[in-house]
């Protein structure tokens, strides 16, 4: 949706993430967390006690605990009671429930968080059991093996090849080589296949990582940071989840999202995607009409970390942060959530002239 | 918990966490007469508004979340409408040799289902290609009573129309139970890998917040007040004081202590939040808030096995108000 008419504007002002890599072992959800937590608080001169509301995403299955999202407020500093609430997806979502809570009026600061934890189990078979539990998940097919049917068909329908995937694969990863939070960075062998046809290149990295962002509405935004990236409007929208219904080669949900949030409304300086696999990249700009004007993914995109859970928000944070930085006029971001871009959320930021 | 191979004090502790659990659900009459059809081996499919026939079926329209109940039969052979060839099976796949992930539109049906093809290589493998179901020898109704799809090498199919099925069968499945197992590799963090280590040398350590000067104990590495991290270690009790207890009368399995018993938070002499433990030593009834005790250890223990008295007079309620 685009703001209601009466609404005050909503911007992000501020974003942090980690330094995204294979393994944290020797941290805690809470101790990972704290340090962006406390630098989007720096960026913008805010306390815990000065936020209105607090939004996180995160999900049990990544570190195998359950509730660990209660662990991770620890590192917000919740006493006394703050107004709190989680989504147990990516922190995309987190966002856009800050986002309409801030357009209630209601408050006009929120804080959103989102963590991932990949490297305590096996991910590609831990995410096997977000499919449906009658027909599909007691084969197990992993999160490589439904992506890669959904790179088979864009290579059936003539969409791309081979060759151009890896092509994308390496644009993301030299692009990453400027993002020193990125996990996979520079030149990156494409490998040998996964799961055929996709190839190790081809797959984003497995790693552990954090994000968090400060959203503010009106004068307050115009307060905490010199040139904020209002949201001109956010959507999500959702696919059957049975794959075999699906057109594994489109996306009509971020299309529909796309087009309640407003994006074809003008032209974009960028676009950042959540396409953790390179063949996902393909469908992306095929949904979202993206010429070749448009910046796709100059952080290196998920291609080149990919904190499931947080990955999505590194998009918005992203986005943002070129925006604030003066890079960016018109930005795009984008996250997606289960197996071969089923659910799709998409935002605009805008920067004043 | 063990420490992981490295240098002394430098690695953060590790263990092996597996999360097991049996998804038990209950299955509405189209997936039940689906699955039940499996175990007789006949596909059904139910006639959606739209998008023609559902293979397999749902029980509400995807387009239009309309209530769907019109059954029909398909055959079972059919189409490959895409693929992948998947050359390192992962545990629990339904072959154990190299295989094709698929998604097959069966003769008759407009959708496609997810399953695997038994090919000899990646060669042998194509969109288009005709394959067909090889049955599980022993069916049970599950999505497994598909063992795999194989090539089908016979003649296409002439033109087939779907027939009408009635979805009723003797002894029809009425729930599934799906086992998920997964297996990770735990680790506490910094904060808790210290206290672990300390626990180790029969010492309770808690950390204190460098803001509001208060120790936590099992600390986690934050200050949930002031949100900033707990660094100082600070040695607390070995003595302390029940704040508010329970008696449990129910017995937990694999749990070798007679019922009833008391549980109790316990606030360790230094500690700025109680922490929680059994009661020992002392009759159920006699437990009281107040009471000083002390931590046991048994041999070879990690941590205290339970608390016990320590004869001393007890504490005044004023000492620990503030930590109930
Ligand atoms: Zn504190």
């Amino acid at each position: 949706m685009t703001p209601p008419a009466g609404t005050v504007p909503v911007a992000v002002v501020a974003f942090a993430q980690t330094v995204h890599r294979r393994r944290t072992d020797e941290l805690s959800e809470a101790e990972m967390l704290m340090p962006v937590l406390h630098e989007v608080l720096a960026a913008t001169g805010l306390r815990t006690g000065d936020i209105g509301f607090t939004c996180s995403g995160s999900s049990d299955y990544l570190a195998g605990r359950a509730f660990s999202f209660t662990l991770a407020l620890d590192g917000v500093g919740a006493w006394p009671p703050i107004s709190e609430s989680h989504v147990e997806t990516d922190g995309a979502w987190a966002f856009y429930e800050a986002w309409v809570k801030l357009l209630t009026g209601e408050t006009d600061t929120a804080l959103v968080y989102a963590y991932g934890t990949s490297s305590a189990g096996e991910l590609r078979d831990v995410l096997s059991r977000q499919l449906d539990p009658y027909y599909t998940a007691p084969l197990w097919p992993d999160s490589v093996a439904l992506a890669a049917l959904q790179a088979r068909a864009l290579i059936d329908a003539g969409h791309t090849t081979g060759p151009a995937l890896a092509a994308i694969a390496a644009r993301s990863r030299a692009d990453a080589a400027a993002n020193p939070y990125a996990q996979l960075r520079g030149a990156v062998a494409h490998g040998d296949p996964v799961v055929h046809p996709l190839h190790t290149g081809d797959c984003p990295p497995v790693g552990d990582g954090a994000a968090a962002l400060i959203l503010a509405a009106g004068d307050r935004a115009r307060e905490l940071c010199a040139r904020p990236a209002w949201i001109t409007g956010a959507d999500h929208r959702t696919e059957a989840h049975a794959l075999g219904v699906r057109d594994l080669t489109d996306s009509p949900s971020t299309r529909l999202a796309a087009e309640r949030a407003g994006v074809f409304e003008r032209p974009l300086d960028l676009a950042e995607l959540h396409a953790p696999f390179t063949s996902q990249e393909v469908v992306l700009r095929r949904a979202l009409d993206l010429d070749t004007r448009v910046r796709v993914n100059p952080s290196g995109g998920a291609l080149a970390a990919n904190p499931v859970m947080a990955a999505g928000l590194v998009r918005i944070g992203e986005a943002a942060a070129a925006i604030h930085r003066g890079e960016a006029g018109r930005a795009l971001a984008h996250a997606t959530s289960g197996p071969c871009l089923q659910q799709n959320l998409v935002t605009v930021l805008e920067g004043e002239t | 918990m063990t420490t992981a191979p490295g240098a002394p004090g430098a690695s953060p502790l590790t263990a092996p966490l597996t999360v097991e659990f049996p998804f038990t659900r209950s299955l509405g009459p189209v997936q039940s007469a689906f699955l039940t059809g499996l175990r007789e081996r006949i596909v059904l499919g139910v006639r959606a508004s739209g998008a023609g026939i559902l293979v397999p079926p749902v029980e509400y329209d995807p387009a239009t979340a309309a209530e769907l109940r019109e059954l029909v039969q398909v055959g079972t052979s059919g189409t490959v409408t895409t693929w992948a060839w998947n050359s390192r099976p992962r545990p629990h796949q339904p072959l154990a040799s190299p295989f094709a992930w698929v998604l097959v539109r069966l003769d008759g049906a407009d959708t496609a289902l997810l399953h695997v093809l038994d090919a000899p290589g990646p060669e042998a493998v194509r969109t288009g290609m005709r394959v067909r179901i090889r049955w599980a020898a022993e069916r049970d109704g599950a999505i497994t009573d598909i063992a795999c799809f194989e090539p089908d090498d016979s003649p296409p199919a002439a033109p087939r129309t779907v027939r009408a099925h009635h979805g009723t069968f003797d002894n029809p499945v009425t729930g599934i139970v799906t086992p998920a197992r997964l297996d990770y590799t735990h680790t506490p963090g910094r904060a808790q890998t210290r206290y672990l280590q300390a626990l180790g040398g029969r010492r309770i350590t808690g950390e204190r917040c460098p803001s509001c000067d208060k120790v936590y104990v099992p600390p986690r590495g934050a200050c949930p007040t002031c949100g900033v991290a707990t660094a100082g270690q600070v040695e607390v009790g070995p003595r302390g004081t029940v704040t508010t207890f329970c008696i449990v009368n129910i017995k937990a399995r694999n749990l070798d202590i007679e019922v009833p018993y008391v549980y109790a938070h316990i606030a360790l002499d230094g500690a700025d939040l109680p922490l929680h433990g059994r009661i020992g030593g002392i009759p159920y009834d006699e437990v009281r808030m107040g009471l000083r005790v002390e931590p046991v250890w048994t041999d070879g223990s990690r941590h205290p096995d339970h608390y016990r008295p320590t004869g001393e007079p007890d504490a005044d309620y004023d000492t620990y108000r503030e930590l109930l």
